[in-house]
């Protein structure tokens, strides 16, 4: 496979290979990157805001079990419906669980579930997408029967079932939603690869023998990954609206875990009228959250891919 | 026209067909059975083989796929398997409530959408389009069911009133029906106006910029002419197509909203369909919200094509 290479060395700038130069010849990575960074906050503030909260909430997941204060299910029925106080940072719910710590580990859940159900759901629909959009023809045709299909189920009465068949844990609800946003997902690198397949440097690349496998990866994919992490960016807030929908009908974790979805189901509801803080604390860690990743993505989208533009 | 019309008919039809296996496939696929489930624990062998062939359930997977698309086809719905109540009567009385919701949900958000995208996209950059984007992107993050809990409580709480929850038919009391499903379909149409306000305001920006839209305004048009003759037209279609893409989150949405506010509707009923495993009731009720996306997006791919001659001919 030296021969394709040589060809696009020859050329110099085929769209396929312009990341990869560029990427070869950063050798001073993190001045660079740090360089990058700064001109994405200033060209776009709300973007960098975004990114932020997201890192905030990385933080808050990852050493969750180190700034929490307490075990977040452990009960404690002398100090139910605590209002939020010096003890309580964000107040108690009915059965004197500390609301803090609970949001704190509902985050861990949350941003795995977001991570990993995107993660999964690119990945296969990446996949789909490319071969279903550089193939064409009958393979294209029957695959997207297969999507349209799957895209007429309403979203949540699939994620039902497949929670339903599996049982309610966090890998099902993982598994779950990443199934339902493969679809969406394959549809957008399908319409991508639809648009790079017409260039010349894939023909040249077919020319000199290069194997279908070998152009997909090297030649088609690199072109359609801008449009694949600024949808995968935006998705991520949804999966964790997902999570916290599904949560919140009881198909996510098992209580006694703590996740935002079902702190609002079950608690939140019946106290709401005397407990304010139950139903705030966790909606607002999850507008906050899917804020932080709506932000990011649609800052990515104009800085990247502007044709994509209110696309979602 | 005629060759795309049917071109597109022709590619729906294999995907109903899939459809109609997987509503059926998807509740068998699901362990437990909704004999087990009626009959609880204590049921002896001969009872479960009885309930079994009471249902049908004792013949192969594949006959009982055939039995049930034959019977479809003669226009019997089948019974439901935990009531035993006929389907079709269960949709007589479902059916109006989540189609009321739905609708009154989608021209909600879509007239929200107009005016504000429109709005956005003519003062762009100013306080206006700022505060309109802030409250769409906010509006995409906050789920709906944070949004009913809100609703449901703050006025209880500072003013001692309570949103009015539950059902009438419409054909019963008009007035009382609407005062009920107003909050409701708010809500379920928020997230949709929040995704098709930022649709109107990009694709308007793009329009805004067109060479027609230009000369509108050199031959001296009147500024509303312009933007609503010339500019939201031709904006509009894009908003269109998502807004049928968008129907399948909205009838999914239907059932959190009818958990919520005691609406029997189809969401909750094929929520709890499956959690009963009454393949009876749940795979029709899958069935319909299958098609009515499917019928949707033909209809939206067909109106654009008609409304949009480039469409026909690529």
């Amino acid at each position: 496979m030296e021969s394709d290479r040589l060809y696009h060395g020859q050329l110099g700038v085929t769209a396929g290979n312009v990341a990869y130069h560029e990427l070869a010849g950063r050798r001073s990575f993190p001045a660079a990157a740090w360089r990058g960074a700064w001109s994405f906050a200033r060209q776009k503030p709300l973007g960098a805001a975004g990114v932020f909260v997201i890192l905030v909430f990385v933080f808050v997941a990852v050493f969750a079990d180190f700034i929490d204060r307490g075990d977040p299910n452990q009960l404690n029925p002398d100090h139910m419906l605590q209002a939020p106080n010096s003890q309580a940072w964000f107040g108690t719910d009915n059965l004197g669980r500390d609301l803090y710590s609970r949001v704190v580990h509902g985050a861990r859940v949350a941003l795995l579930v977001g991570f990993v159900a995107v993660g999964l759901a690119t990945a296969a629909g990446t996949t789909i997408g490319l071969v279903s959009g550089f193939y064409g023809g009958k393979v294209d045709l029957v695959i997207q029967r297969f999507v349209d299909a799957i895209l007429a189920f309403p979203v949540l009465v699939i994620a039902l079932a497949v929670v339903t068949a599996v049982g309610p844990s966090l890998r099902n609800l993982m598994l779950a939603i990443a199934f339902v946003m493969t679809p969406g997902f394959s549809r957008v690198v399908r319409a991508s690869v639809l648009g790079v397949r017409q260039n010349l440097y894939i023909e040249a690349a077919q020319a000199v023998g290069a194997t279908t496998p070998r152009i997909l990866l090297r030649h088609v994919l690199p072109n359609v990954t801008a449009p694949i992490i600024v949808v995968a960016t935006g998705a991520i807030g949804s999966a964790i609206l997902a999570e916290a929908s599904l949560s919140f009908l009881g198909l996510g974790p098992p209580p006694p875990n703590a996740t935002w979805g079902s702190m609002l189901a079950i608690e939140a509801r019946f106290y709401i009228t005397t407990a304010w803080w139950l139903a705030v604390v966790p909606s607002a860690a999850i507008t906050f959250a899917v804020l932080g990743f709506n932000l990011f993505g649609d800052a990515l989208r104009d800085v990247w891919d502007p044709r994509l533009r209110g696309t979602r | 026209m005629r060759n795309y019309i049917l071109r597109r008919i022709a590619l729906t039809i294999p995907v109903i067909v899939l459809v109609t296996f997987g509503a059926f496939a998807l509740l068998r696929m699901i362990p437990g059975s909704v004999v087990d489930l009626k009959a609880g624990t204590a049921q002896s062998e001969a009872d479960t083989k009885r309930l079994e062939k009471q249902f049908g359930l004792d013949k192969p997977i594949p006959e009982q796929f055939l039995i049930w698309v034959g019977d479809l086809a003669r226009g019997d719905l089948g019974e439901s398997l935990w009531t035993t109540e006929r389907v079709s009567t269960e949709l007589r009385r479902r059916f109006p409530a989540t189609a009321e919701l739905a609708l009154m949900a989608s021209l909600i958000a879509s007239t929200i959408a107009l005016v504000a995208g429109t709005t956005a996209a003519i003062h762009q950059d100013s306080w206006l389009d700022r505060t309109i984007q802030f409250v769409t992107i906010t509006g995409l993050a906050i789920p709906n069911f944070v949004l009913a809990t809100l609703l449901i409580s703050l006025p209880a709480i500072w003013w001692g009133k309570v949103i009015p929850e539950g059902y009438v038919p419409l054909s019963d009391h008009p007035l009382e029906n609407l005062q009920k499903m107003i909050f409701p379909a708010l809500i379920l149409g928020a997230a949709l106006a929040a995704i098709l306000t930022r649709l109107v305001r990009s694709t308007m920006l793009e329009v805004l910029r067109q060479d027609y839209v230009r000369t509108a305004w050199a031959k001296g048009l009147a500024g509303r002419h312009v933007i609503l003759r010339h500019a939201l037209r031709n904006a509009l279609l894009p908003v269109m197509t998502v807004w049928g893409l968008q129907i399948a989150a909205l009838l999914g949405g239907t059932v959190i909203m009818e958990s919520m506010f005691r609406i029997p509707g189809m969401g909750i009923a094929t929520l709890n369909a499956v959690k009963q495993r009454d393949y009876g009731l749940a795979q029709v009720l899958i069935l319909i919200f299958g098609l009515v996306y499917i019928f949707t997006s033909l209809a939206v791919d067909i109106l654009y094509a008609y409304i949009d001659p480039r469409i026909r001919y690529t």
